[in-house]
């Protein structure tokens, strides 16, 4: 484990120490320990099952939703235990946006997906949503293709525009974390170009933490990478030294496409 | 040659036409019964022609040909071929003694459609068909001969018809009314009694409003009765074919017809005017005759109180059931028993709601909140609210299985979604998944209206009756009387049908009350189906 970075050190946004991770009997993590800096892009690699979606999946406890889940060690956001008892999972999550695989606008128009958020926190002024939903879809750069039709449905949109709706639905909510999960991976590349080019433009604004399948993407996108095989962390560093010069041969075996 | 065959049977081209068979099978059978119905059914409401005929002995027969048939061989040994008989509906019950009659087709002399004959319908004794010999009023005639009998006795007709209406108006909405509030103060002076305040200066004055109604009550029943002789003040001498005379109040007269002289249009006319009377008109003669409005009325309303009741409970079930029990042994066997109770026979509904729902849920509100009323029962009796009850109890499974149908059918994406933008598992459900489900919730209320649309069974046991003498529905606050008995087609069909004095009469009442049946089955499912579909439409993309 090479995890003498510079970057990982500065402005820790969230911690992972020493986590375990069960799916009943089953361990999906082993002793993972990493650091995600803020107002950067961390990319997750690694083969199918290899416990990179799960781990992400931790960081907004979505993992609560299966049954026999179970963590042992500690995750932190801004210093502060996300499993502990006294933590809202409600109120995580709004700090803890996420995009998944699965493109998953719900069969709402355009407006009502991206106020969902907003409203369940109790945003009822319409102006105030009219302000929101500019804001998040300009965020998302999907502003000037659907301003004239926000009252249509979000399932009229394109793959791609769906993708960057789902993305816009988590902005409104102002999260800290942006989590995604192989969002490009239901696209085709002009789709992929875009959200990847919103990516450099998002993490002004907050931490970005992707899993990704595509080798590519990673090295084009992420600051920082972790390369993960059978729920272990096999390496952790700057991106340019995992792609160019990873310590462990595993994961020059995995970048140089001879295995996985 | 086996090879051949092998290669045929394994080609799948005899399976294809079994699968067809199997459903031009089935479209069969259900357009024959549609058919059937529509038939018998729709021609019911046709003025038919009217025929006299001359019989060989000399006597003569005027009705409505029904139909014709060959005698059976056994009967007639003598005749090899068989011989024909004709079947006539000859009406004048109070003459024949029957409606019907058969005449062999060799004992016609000759057959004749005169244009005088008419056809009366009356208020007893079913339909007369014959001629006009004179109208009368009192002592005095009016009209003599059949044309100007005829031309004398239809503004009559009118008038008497208008008298009904006024009578019925006084009868039902005002002596109602006033009967309406005497048994109000009646019960309002009991509970005072059991109360102990026999003394209070409230039963006092309740006795003095008491006795205003009564005289109140007094003056309209002699207006009533000077109604009624009005009815009689007109009366017409008609005579049968045979020249049989029958004496009739004109009153007694709802219509006349002169089938044989109307033309095309006309009938057409009162066809759709007999269709309509059906519908909005209230039974008589034992159900045989009149309309069928409270039975369409109480099936339709025992229904929507029935929709009202099973959506939400079933919905509950269903998402308790899908989304927060553990999945687990307990919640399989939940599922197999509900489904299973899909399966169980009616009438045991039947029998569950009269023990439960009547005498004990029932009995147990009429101590409580009707001791006043006691021993006559308020809702430890049958009633439309117990009957729609024990309905929804039926139908509940059905709305179970297809709520949790449309509940997993929701894609996880959706769920996960929701809770990733910091919905609690509630606001999921409410704001992205019950709408999702609707569809599905709407297909298992589609499928529930159409059970209990034709289930008789157990209303026989909680609620349905004869003849019910007040609609479930009326201006008396508070304007939903729960606790009545209501009249049901499905129950209508078999009372008209199988219980009344003169089966073969109302026979075309059958088929009517059957037809309007299946009636008023599509248009409640449709206008479910409408629902549904405007659901999806504002659920789904319309780009996509």
């Amino acid at each position: 484990m090479a995890s003498t970075q510079r970057s990982q050190d500065i402005n820790p946004k969230i911690t992972v120490e020493n986590t375990d991770f069960f799916y009943g009997e089953k361990q999906a993590l082993f002793k993972v320990a990493l650091t995600v800096p803020t107002h950067q892009v961390t990319a997750f690699i690694g083969p199918s099952g290899c416990g990179k979606s799960t781990l992400l999946r931790c960081f907004n406890r979505l993992n609560d939703l299966v049954e026999g889940a179970r963590v042992i060690g500690r995750i932190s956001l801004d210093g502060k235990d996300i499993y502990d008892p006294s933590v809202d999972v409600t109120d995580l999550r709004t700090r803890v946006g996420m995009v998944f695989q699965k493109v998953n606008p719900f069969p709402k128009s355009i407006y009502q997906n991206v106020v969902y958020g907003p409203q369940l926190q109790g945003v009822r002024r319409r102006s105030v949503l009219d302000g929101i939903v500019e804001k998040s879809l300009q965020g998302a750069g999907l502003w000037e293709e659907v301003k004239d039709r926000l009252h249509h449905s979000a399932l009229g949109l394109s793959g791609g525009q769906q993708q960057r709706l789902c993305i816009a639905r988590a902005l409104a909510v102002n999260p800290e974390v942006l989590l995604m999960d192989e969002p490009c991976s239901a696209l085709d590349p002009i789709s992929t170009a875009k959200i990847e080019e919103l990516l450099h433009s998002l993490k002004e604004q907050l931490t970005v933490v992707i899993v990704t399948h595509n080798m590519q993407q990673a090295a084009r996108i992420s600051d920082l990478t972790g390369f993960f095989l059978m729920g272990e962390l096999i390496e952790y560093a700057d991106t340019k030294t995992i792609f160019s010069n990873p310590s462990d041969s595993r994961t020059e075996d995995y970048v140089t496409g001879r295995f996985g | 040659m086996p090879d051949r065959v092998k290669k045929f049977l394994n080609s799948g081209t005899l399976f294809v036409w079994f699968c067809g068979t199997a459903v031009a099978v089935s479209l069969l059978m259900v357009s024959g019964v549609l058919l059937l119905i529509m038939i018998n059914g729709l021609g019911f409401f046709w003025p038919h022609a009217l025929v006299e005929m001359t019989l060989k002995d000399g006597t003569h027969v005027l009705g409505e040909l029904k139909g014709e048939e060959v005698i059976p061989y056994s009967q007639t040994p003598e005749l090899p071929e068989g011989k024909t008989r004709v079947r006539l509906k000859v009406g004048n019950r109070d003459l024949y003694g029957l409606d019907f009659r058969w005449v062999d087709t060799d004992q016609i002399a000759s057959a004749d459609s005169p244009k005088d004959v008419a056809a009366f319908e009356r208020r007893e004794w079913g339909n007369f068909y014959g001629r006009i010999r004179e109208v009368s009023r009192g002592e005095d005639v009016v009209a003599s001969g059949n044309e100007e009998g005829w031309k004398a006795l239809q503004p009559l007709i009118e008038q008497a018809n208008d008298l009904h209406d006024e009578i019925e108006h006084l009868q039902r909405d005002v002596i109602g009314d006033i009967n309406f509030e005497i048994e109000g103060t009646r019960l309002r002076i009991r509970e005072l009694e059991l109360r102990g305040e026999r003394e209070s200066p409230e039963v006092a004055e309740l006795q003095t409003v008491t006795q205003q109604l009564e005289t109140q009550y007094q003056a309209h029943v002699a207006t009533l009765r000077a109604l009624s002789r009005q009815l009689d003040e007109y009366a017409v001498v008609l005579v049968e074919t045979n020249g049989r005379e029958k004496n009739l109040a004109v009153g007694q007269i709802v219509k006349a017809l002169r089938p044989n002289d109307m033309g095309l249009f006309e009938k057409i006319l009162r066809y759709f005017m007999n269709f309509w009377s059906v519908l909005s008109e209230e039974p008589r003669e034992a159900n045989t005759e009149g309309g069928i409005f409270p039975a369409i009325f109480g099936t339709v309303m025992m229904v929507l109180i029935m929709s009202v009741a099973v959506v939400p409970f079933g919905v509950l079930a269903a998402f308790y059931l899908r989304e927060y029990a553990r999945q687990g042994v307990i919640v399989r066997v939940i599922r197999i028993a509900v489904n299973n109770l899909a399966g169980v026979p009616s009438i045991v509904f039947g029998v569950f709601g009269l023990g439960f729902f009547v005498y004990a849920v029932g009995g147990t509100l009429d101590t409580l909140f009707y001791p006043e009323a006691l021993p006559t029962p308020t809702f430890g009796t049958g009633g439309i609210l117990w009957a729609s009850f024990t309905l929804a109890l039926l139908t509940v499974p059905v709305v179970i299985v297809s709520t949790e149908e449309g509940l997993s059918a929701v894609p996880r994406e959706y769920r996960e979604g929701s809770l990733a933008l910091g919905a609690t598992k509630f606001e999921s459900m409410l704001r992205v998944i019950l709408p999702c489900a609707l569809p599905g919730i709407l297909t298992g209320l589609i499928l529930a209206v159409a059970r209990a649309t034709g289930e008789v069974a157990p209303l026989m046991l909680t609620g349905v009756v004869k003849l019910a003498p007040a609609l479930p529905l009326d201006h008396h606050f508070p304007f939903l009387h729960f606790e009545r008995k209501f009249m049901h087609l499905g129950f209508h069909i078999f009372d008209v049908g199988f219980q009344s004095p003169n089966v073969e009469a109302a026979k075309p009442m059958v088929y009517v009350t059957t037809l309007i049946l299946v009636m008023v089955v599509i248009v409640l499912n449709l206008s479910a189906v409408a629902l549904r579909n405007h659901m999806r439409k504002k659920f789904k993309a319309s780009a996509v």
